[in-house]
């Protein structure tokens, strides 16, 4: 155990992730080191006996045709689109229009209804899968400048990180998520044994005062401000979600003046 | 005529994905039949989101929905199981059936095994990366982590990996004597 280089450096090399002068600089330190060429020796050994078993599982050809069928039977996603081009708004007016006699005439046909339950869905199945072993936060810490730095590389907006443990919800950590496609940041905090996501990401919809919602047991409040939208979900009382979003929606506007 | 468009371009560049896509759901979830369903799921979901994919790397946007919806998967499965005590049954369930054993070659049933007692996030940066050929800058966005922890991970995995196997052969000779 003499070797004391960065075992990832090693890795890294192996897998051909190094740049010419890095790589160079560890084939210098190869030629001298034991330790790492029997460990090389190893990784490439196991390397052959993975691609030897043939571990890649195919999908069954049923499965092509099932999907096949599936999406020939829904339709994409449609949300209006705000590029829309002067030539596309008389069609889009009418289609308004049939859309509006639709939802008045025919009581089923409520698109709105439908995307708030799949928006409901998505964010109660993040909050589950976050609280998978290891899967939580990227970056684990209560300091709001470290977060705020992590999270200036990671997405293309900035909002406000804030620890609210002087009111009883202390800051966790951070982590980049994916929401219906896009990426979102979350924030994590804590609030004796519960546990509470906060979404976040930019959208280019007006300000909106928060609307709540539950879902399998789990409550979420959704809120709109200054070009970001906001989503908290835990499975605590609703009014400790309440007082969250009240802390959150407060320092945001703290921060904007 | 528009969706007809929309659907030809996903068939053409989403579906050639597919077995990428059920492999991933595949390992991460241990069970082929859990997989079918998670494969389905996640790229009817995709279909649905195509419309705000505006280009890059197809495979990785594809795979980070399907891991997504395997994890979902498998925090369900658990809270199931948590209220389902006496369901014995559902909690023996193994990926290895007898025939699959059998077909096999004894290297491979020993690898996927040792693959399988692995944590789910180290296996999937395994799979990712020697099934699936991803490079690491892939892998850092399918599973929504830093470069430097898909570094590491991967280096632990392997790590985990050669030793549950070096205990596999340990044990049969063990066994043996």
């Amino acid at each position: 155990m003499s070797c004391d280089l960065d075992s990832a450096l090693l890795h890294s090399y192996f897998d051909g992730e190094l740049s010419v002068i890095r790589a160079a600089e560890f084939q210098y330190h190869l030629a001298r080191c034991s330790e790492c060429n029997d460990e090389l020796a190893a990784m490439s050994s196991l390397r052959g006996s993975l691609k030897h078993a043939r571990l890649y599982e195919s999908a069954p050809t049923s499965l092509k045709l099932k999907i096949r069928v599936g999406i020939h039977s829904r339709t994409p996603k449609t949300r209006p689109s705000p590029l829309l081009g002067w030539r596309g708004l008389a069609p889009a007016a009418a289609m308004v229009l049939v859309a509006l006699i639709l939802w008045r005439v025919v009581p089923g046909f409520r698109k709105e209804e439908d995307y708030q339950a799949e928006f409901a869905a998505e964010i109660v199945d993040a909050h589950l899968r976050s609280l998978l072993p290891g899967q939580i936060t990227n970056v684990n810490s209560a300091d709001p400048a470290i977060l705020k730095a992590w999270f200036d590389s990671k997405v293309n907006f900035a909002f406000p990180v804030r620890d609210f443990a002087g009111n009883g919800f202390a800051l966790q950590g951070g982590r980049v998520d994916v929401l219906q496609g896009r990426t979102v940041a979350a924030l994590v905090y804590r609030s004796r044994d519960q546990v509470f996501n906060v979404f976040i990401w930019h959208t280019r919809e007006s300000d909106a005062s928060a609307h709540a919602g539950t879902r399998q047991g789990h409550q979420w409040i959704d809120w709109r401000n200054d070009r970001l939208e906001f989503c908290a979900v835990s499975d605590a009382a609703p009014s400790d979600l309440r007082r969250l979003q009240g802390l959150l929606a407060l320092s945001s506007i703290i921060t904007a003046e | 005529m528009l969706q007809a468009e929309h659907r030809a371009r996903f068939e053409r560049l989403v579906l050639p994905h597919l077995d990428a896509a059920f492999n991933l759901a595949a390992w991460i979830l241990s069970s082929r039949s859990d997989a079918e369903d998670v494969t389905q799921e996640a790229m009817l979901r995709a279909y649905r989101f195509f419309g705000g994919f505006y280009g890059g790397d197809v495979r990785a946007w594809l795979l980070q929905i399907v891991r997504n919806t395997s994890y979902t998967c498998l925090e369900k499965n658990r809270r199931m199981q948590m209220t389902d005590e006496f369901n014995e049954e559902l909690h023996m369930q193994s990926s290895a059936t007898p025939e699959s054993i059998a077909i096999a070659g004894d290297d491979r049933e020993h690898l996927k095994q040792a693959l399988d007692t692995l944590p789910s996030r180290f296996r999937e940066v395994l799979v990712l990366r020697e099934l699936q050929g991803c490079s690491y800058k892939e892998i850092a966005e399918i599973t929504s982590t830093p470069m430097g922890t898909v570094m590491s991970s991967l280096s632990r995995a392997r790590r985990q990996l050669q030793s549950a196997m070096a205990k596999h052969a340990g044990g049969e000779t063990a066994h043996e004597l």
